[in-house]
């Protein structure tokens, strides 16, 4: 039941005050870390830098939070849409604007390099003088506050909107933003399908993008008219009509609806890399060779739920591993070819697995993660040591790692070599799904949810905790083993911590135990951070705003592993009273689920 | 012979002495209800014959085996299955999915058998799936249909507590250990259990060894009533015979209500 009750006023003002002041301070802080003046480089939209389209992206996001109709307070009624809406989104982008104005300001009048190294006096004092847009300080500082303000409230505005429109706006403004920063990938795709299928498309490069490599206005119209009636369309929910039709279908044909989907998914995917061109293609085999280790460190961590910091390292020894065995100039010198290496990789990385396993056998929670975490950094000072230089290398690593052979052929080009990454991949994530639904991966789940409850319940804590780290690690190796023969070297240097921790925050973004949310997880931030060069500094800062957000917003992931059909904790008491007043009439069919509508209210 | 023999069990805590020399048997096919007041000691008797806890001294003798040392997943093997006061299961795990895992020590299959599905694996499966359905019809409609694929932690607390006894079912035990399985069900919901808890004995031949504070479950399902103090062993008889007894009187009054 919701009270029909207004919020006060008060409440609701000091709320817009609050995403006003935290909208100024990111605003502030995107403006004295550098990322503006860095993002000024590339001009995104038309006459639009980057950095001013991050700035001004502030207000917007600030006013439509601001503006939102419902104002997070439980038991209170929700106001209907109006006036109310664009005025609170104008007064919080007006509150941001006020900060960064002052922001603005300030530098003019102090120099702050000395403590802020990144307000640089191309920010106001000189030209181009970026934050206000080329305007004197004073004249710069009305422009943001008045900029932000309106923005705040047009933003607030879209609240208005019933919920079909809104989202077609909110999606008019992502495909624009999208297409502005992935001109790179847009463009070549479709210079690929010109040349790879004969299709007339390049020329739509050029009305999309000016020669600057800014969306142009045409270009903004179209992409934006396409994502608002994308949006209308999607949102009947052809989902839900495909899969009634497929309903509908008998066991034969339904299986060859698959067959067939599956084929067309392969002929794509086979086109892909041809279509992709190199640069991109190297790009979505990086992203391939960390979602074979996200696979892996999704069992050992999403199954099994062992925190596991130091992965690298199983990566490092499967590296390691292939560069011994197929390098002429390791000290093995023995040369083979890689797929002759491969049965040593698996058992190198099961080997490393036990190692690492054992010990920790006995190990809960944050004691784990912390002993893992320093195994990681014990492999990789092993690799580097001067006493283990005869055989690995020492700082100099291992090169001349041989390449992949396919018969006769050698796979040298980035195009080739996603063939055999995808592969890779694709036999990785069939192993996690058949795992998912077997003994051992009930037993991973069992010890996940209660290590002693799964151990009284039969499960061999032992064989469990040590055949997890096994599979995690073969992953990792074959990760590694690929790697190595794609950079054609191994340094220890390449086997650092972050790499771990990148793993980890791919699986714990995209959605634990989920393949499809890891699969997301490494596109997204494995994927799109090699896209946006502009972004690589700041990569680390994003991946931690990020991590906050979901911790706080959606901690089970972007796709969670099972669809949160939360059954409400009343319906299932009011469904259990029920059944006690039907205990001496008719019992409901076992399965039979009771409608949520002629549920009899419990007494 | 007995099939549970328990002999000079004790179990220190620090200063604590929560079992205290017991001696403690059930024959098979008997169901036995273990009593006493708060801090007795009867959840850790549990835990001690499960392999939860080691005891200091004494020994258990389960169907010929001494037990003592076995790990949790080796006991529960040999036959001996329980649930939990504060009830624990695998909570993001389905209901099915949680009465499987108790298959685990009567089935084979590894990681290669997962990953190629040969048809040996396929078989276990759809026999560990099969089983664990039929566990959970054991509570007629209340766990069956689209309830198998719910997770555990949307389940109600009495079919919680129902679901822990499906899934130390599924295991085949012996023997059963339910600790306390009507805390915060209602009367009509603990009628329920009592038809139940006898239609396991009869039906599949299970021992039962329960603790409970509930005397009318007490009174309604068990042939024997063992009453624990301190850890030891104060009384021992039928249900009427107990509840007159002065130690048990004492022992209950010195802290908490009379026995009915
Ligand atoms: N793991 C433990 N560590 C320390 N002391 C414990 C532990 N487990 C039990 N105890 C102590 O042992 C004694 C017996 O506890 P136990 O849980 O067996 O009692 P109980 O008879 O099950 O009581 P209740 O009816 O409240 O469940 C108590 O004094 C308790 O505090
Ligand atoms: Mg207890």
């Amino acid at each position: 039941m919701t009270t029909v009750v207004e919020a006060p006023a008060a409440a609701v003002g000091s709320r817009v005050v609050m995403i006003g002041l935290v909208g100024g301070a990111v605003a502030v802080f995107v403006s004295a870390n550098g990322m503006v003046e860095a993002f000024s480089e590339r001009e995104l939209l038309d006459g639009l830098t980057l950095g001013a389209v991050l700035l001004l992206s502030i207000p917007l996001l600030v006013g439509y939070v601001a503006g939102r109709r419902q104002p997070e307070l439980e038991g209170f009624a929700t106001r209907p849409p109006g006036w109310r809406n664009p005025a609170t989104g104008l007064l919080a982008g007006f509150i941001s604007g006020v900060t960064i104005g002052a922001f603005v300001l300030l530098i003019a009048t102090v120099d702050l390099r000395g403590v802020l190294l990144n307000v640089t006096p191309e920010l106001v004092r000189d030209d181009p003088r970026i934050l206000t847009f080329g305007l004197e300080p004073g004249a710069g500082a009305g422009l943001l506050v008045g900029l932000f303000a309106v923005l705040g409230g047009l933003a607030g505005a879209i609240q208005v909107l019933p919920d079909l429109w809104r989202r077609a706006v909110l999606a008019a403004v992502g495909w624009v933003l999208a297409f502005g920063l992935m001109q790179a990938v847009v463009s070549q795709v479709l210079r690929g399908l010109q040349q790879q299928l004969r299709i007339w498309t390049e020329p739509l490069a050029d009305f999309l993008y000016d020669t600057s490599g800014a969306l142009s206005i045409a270009g903004i119209t179209v992409v934006a008219v396409l994502g608002f009636c994308l949006q209308l369309l999607g949102s009947r929910k052809p989902r839900a009509l495909v899969n009634a039709r497929l309903e509908r279908l008998t066991d034969r044909s339904r299986r060859i609806v698959r067959v067939a989907v599956l084929a067309a998914a392969l002929l794509l995917l086979g086109l892909l890399p041809q279509v992709l061109g190199s640069f991109l293609s190297e790009v979505l085999n990086i992203a391939g060779i960390f979602l074979l280790m996200a696979l892996g460190l999704n069992i050992v961590v999403g199954f099994a739920g062992l925190l596991d910091l130091g992965y690298v390292a199983f990566f490092a020894v499967g590296a390691y591993t292939t560069a011994l065995l197929t390098s002429p100039q390791s000290s093995l010198g023995v040369g083979w070819i890689f797929w002759l290496a491969v049965p040593f990789v698996v058992l190198a990385a099961a080997v490393a697995g036990l190692l690492v396993g054992t010990p920790v056998l006995r190990m809960r929670g944050d004691y784990l993660a912390i002993v893992t975490l320093g195994f990681g950094e014990i492999a990789r000072l092993l690799f580097l040591s001067d006493w283990l230089k005869p055989t690995f290398g020492g700082a100099q690593g291992i090169i001349q790692v041989g390449d992949i052979t396919v018969g006769p052929v050698g796979v040298r080009t980035p195009q080739a070599f996603f063939y055999v990454i995808f592969v890779f991949v694709l036999l990785a994530a069939y192993a996690t799904y058949a795992l998912q639904d077997s003994r051992i991966g009930r037993a991973w789940m069992a010890m996940r949810e209660d290590e002693s409850v799964a151990e009284a319940m039969g499960v061999d804590i032992v064989t469990a905790k040590l055949s997890a780290f096994i599979v995690g690690a073969v992953l990792a190796g074959f990760g590694g083993a690929l790697f190595a023969t794609k950079i054609g070297s191994v340094f220890p240097h390449s086997f650092n911590v972050i790499v771990s921790i990148t793993v980890l925050v791919v699986i714990i973004v995209g959605g634990m135990a989920s393949v499809p949310g890891v699969v997301l997880g490494t596109m997204v931030l494995v994927g799109l951070p090699e896209l946006l060069r502009e972004f690589e500094e700041y990569r680390f800062l994003i991946y931690g705003a990020l991590l906050i957000f979901m911790m706080l917003r959606r901690p089970e992931g972007f796709i969670p592993s099972k669809r949160r059909a939360e059954e409400l904790h009343e319906e299932e008491i009011a469904q259990d009273e029920w059944l006690k007043t039907q205990d001496t009439g008719s019992r409901p069919e076992p399965g039979s689920r009771p409608e949520p509508g002629s549920r009899p209210e419990p007494s | 012979m007995a099939l549970l023999e328990i002999r000079g069990l004790t179990k220190d805590f620090g200063g604590v002495r929560a079992v205290d020399g017991l001696d403690l048997d059930a024959a098979e096919g008997e169901i036995v209800s273990v009593i006493g007041p708060n801090g007795a000691g009867k959840t850790t008797l549990f835990n001690l014959v499960t392999g939860m806890t080691r005891p200091d001294r004494g020994e258990i003798v389960f169907d010929g085996h001494g037990i003592v040392g076995l790990r949790p997943s080796q006991i529960i093997e040999l036959g001996i299955a329980r649930t939990f006061q504060n009830v624990r299961l695998f909570p993001e795990m389905s209901v099915r999915e949680n009465v499987m895992v108790a298959r685990h020590c009567r089935t084979r299959s590894g990681m290669l058998k997962a990953v190629l599905r040969p048809p040996s694996f396929r078989r276990e499966e759809a026999e560990t799936r099969e089983a664990a359905e039929r566990a959970l019809a054991f509570f007629g409609a209340r766990l069956v249909g689209w309830r198998f694929d719910t997770p555990a932690r949307s389940l109600s607390y009495a079919n919680r507590r129902r679901l822990e006894i499906a899934r130390a079912l599924a295991s085949g035990p012996k023997l059963l250990l339910l600790d306390e399985p009507t805390a915060g069900m209602n009367p009509h919901e603990t009628g329920e259990l009592i038809g139940l808890i006898r239609r396991i004995r009869d039906e599949i031949d299970v021992t039962i060894v329960l603790i409970e504070h509930d005397m009318r479950l007490v009174k309604g399902v068990s042939e024997r009533v063992v009453v624990l103090d301190y850890g030891q062993m104060i009384a021992e008889g039928r249900y009427d015979e107990v509840a007159s007894n002065e130690r048990v009187i004492e022992a209950y009054l010195g802290r908490k209500a009379s026995p009915a």
